[in-house]
């Protein structure tokens, strides 16, 4: 069974995000780059798979040079091999634009599963995997809190807002993989040097037969006109609890009609 | 007037709250039409006519309810063929997403997610990094397809003609490539939805157990409230994870988000720094949760919390 896990590097979790004022783009320049951390999550089920199933997982991402880390990342964590799509051309593409290069890299390829995390922690869009299912013309399997392979089927238990739909396919099939399906191996030592020496074939948007006007800020379908930091939180009431919290939060609340 | 589309979000017929805010919004930017989907539209006409929806195409065909995602797509896409739209409003849900980004990719045009607000010339806002940006965008290519996160809007009816058409689709072999054989329902009680609800009264690290959940969920149940809950919490496996609030769990705007027993780091305030009206309730008086409280109260949840639910009761008579 041979597995694609596409995988992006994000900002960290943590740290501030700013846009850029020159390009309207996310800075990514001036913040430590991290694996998108619902990402880890799906390795960690792409390699669970693959073991189960006596099966390879190839890392794809598609980012600037600082990726690479991301993508040793994701190999030491025991991924077998990576493809890094790296072109200036792509920086500032659209969800459209992304889906149409990941695409292009999967396509003829022979992947039976195609894995993602639901979102990446900077846009947090949650369009791409359905957009590269839409694009391949194959299974679309998202937002799965359960993943099961037997042979050329596929089942997932798919997050709802009453509780979750069993979906089932067969391969080939993009899945979605939602937080806490599983618990992320930390890469061992030995994975981190093994990492070193694995294949990592590095393409580029002319490699996969994609044209710069399709892509990137150039290609770009939707556009930011504007932006601005959000109007700083009017300072509250803050009180000590003397015995009376609960009646005083009672009478904000009645002053303000929710009661 | 443009006509726009509005993805109806319902459960066998039964409106969401969010189809009649999308409604209400596209009535401030041109004349919405209704598209339904699935089972039970007749008890979904009234309801979609009384907020607005001139049109209200309905495809019930039984295949389109088998698959997820994909048979929604393509009613939309025949749609905006067929009625050149100015534009498809849909609920920024997870599954609503899902429909917009395989409808862009069909019809190669922009998609805007978790837009706020919606202004002349499908001008979308959206609010960024945990509401800490606001961003001004705009669909450049094809008919802009946006959704638009629950809770954005008031809903405020005004009639439409309310004219059913019915839609036939041909469902193509890829949108029927991975199939629904059950839909589960796991136990939320009445509370409202997290996304949905007005209210959201949520606990974290500071609710110390799963048990001294019984205090949020009360106070919840008071207020007719969703019940959520930090990172903190839902990893010490003290609440479902489905519940988490935050940047890797959902992102609400309920009218009112009562926080207790959460320090408010940035993965938290992500999921809910946008919500109208916040109130805390925390021991550490230098919680960063407490820059965001329009009304705080620093002291011990376990005293504050019962002490508001039995005011509420009273209150409520």
């Amino acid at each position: 069974m041979k597995i694609a896990v596409c995988v992006k590097q994000v900002p960290d979790t943590w740290a501030e995000k700013k846009l850029d004022a020159s390009d309207k783009t996310l800075d990514r320049a001036s913040v430590d780059g991290v694996l998108n951390e619902l990402d880890e999550y799906a390795v960690e089920e792409a390699l669970q798979i693959a073991e189960a199933n006596s099966g390879e997982v190839v890392v794809v991402s598609m980012g600037p040079d600082k990726a690479t880390e991301t993508v040793r990342k994701a190999l030491s964590m025991g991924a077998d091999s990576a493809i890094h799509l790296n072109d200036d051309a792509l920086k500032g593409s659209c969800a459209l634009g992304t889906s149409l290069a990941l695409s292009k890299v999967l396509e003829g390829r022979d992947f039976d599963l195609i894995i993602f995390g639901s979102e990446s922690t900077d846009a947090r869009m949650s369009v791409v995997p359905a957009m590269v299912a839409e694009r391949l013309g194959v299974a679309q399997l998202t937002f799965a809190r359960k993943v099961e392979v037997d042979g050329s089927d596929v089942k997932i238990e798919r997050i709802t807002d009453y509780g979750y739909d069993e979906v089932s396919a067969s391969t080939p099939a993009v899945i979605s993989v939602v937080e806490k399906i599983n618990e992320p191996r930390y890469p061992s030592f030995k994975g981190i040097m093994a990492a070193k020496k694995k294949t990592v074939e590095t393409l580029t948007i002319a490699d996969i037969g994609v044209d710069a006007g399709d892509v990137g800020l150039a290609g770009a379908t939707s556009e930011v006109l504007s932006f601005e930091d959000a109007p700083p939180r009017a300072a509250g009431t803050i009180v000590t609890d003397e015995g009376n919290g609960g009646v005083q939060i009672a009478d904000y609340l009645s002053a303000q009609k929710f009661i | 007037m443009a006509e726009i589309l509005v993805l109806v979000e319902h459960v066998d017929g039964a409106v969401k709250k969010v189809t009649l805010e999308l409604l209400t919004l596209a009535r401030s930017v041109g004349e919405p039409s209704a598209v339904f989907v699935g089972n039970g539209a007749d008890n979904a006409l009234a309801t979609l006519a009384e907020y607005g929806a001139a049109n209200i195409y309905v495809a019930s065909d039984a295949e389109v309810e088998k698959y997820p995602v994909a048979p929604t797509a393509e009613v939309l896409a025949q749609l905006v063929g067929a009625k050149s739209p100015a534009a498809v409003l849909i609920p920024s849900t997870a599954e609503g997403k899902e429909v917009a980004g395989r409808l862009a990719v069909k019809l190669n045009s922009g998609v805007i997610t978790d837009a706020v607000g919606l202004v002349d010339d499908f001008q979308a806002t959206q609010s960024i990094f945990g509401g800490n940006v606001i961003v001004a965008s705009k669909v450049k290519t094809g008919t802009p397809i946006i959704t638009v996160r629950p809770n954005s809007t008031a809903p405020e009816a005004a009639a439409g003609a309310g004219t059913r058409e019915d839609v036939t689709i041909e469902l193509s072999e890829a949108a029927k490539k991975a199939t629904i054989n059950n839909k589960v329902e796991e136990k939320q009680g009445a509370r409202p939805e997290l996304a949905e609800a007005a209210i959201v009264v949520s606990g974290g690290r500071g609710v110390g157990g799963a048990e001294g959940f019984e205090v949020v969920e009360a106070l919840a149940d008071s207020l007719g409230a969703a019940v959520g809950a930090s990172r903190a919490a839902t990893d010490a496996g003290w609440y479902p994870h489905q519940y988490q609030v935050g940047q890797t769990g959902k992102t609400v705007s309920p009218q009112l988000y009562i926080a207790n027993g959460i320090s408010g780091a940035i993965q938290h305030r992500a999921g809910m720094q946008t919500s109208k009206t916040i109130v805390v309730v925390n021991k550490d008086p230098e919680a960063p949760i407490f820059e965001l409280a329009d009304y705080g109260v620093v002291g011990d949840l376990f005293n504050v919390v019962p002490q508001l639910t039995e005011e509420i009761g009273k209150r409520k008579g």
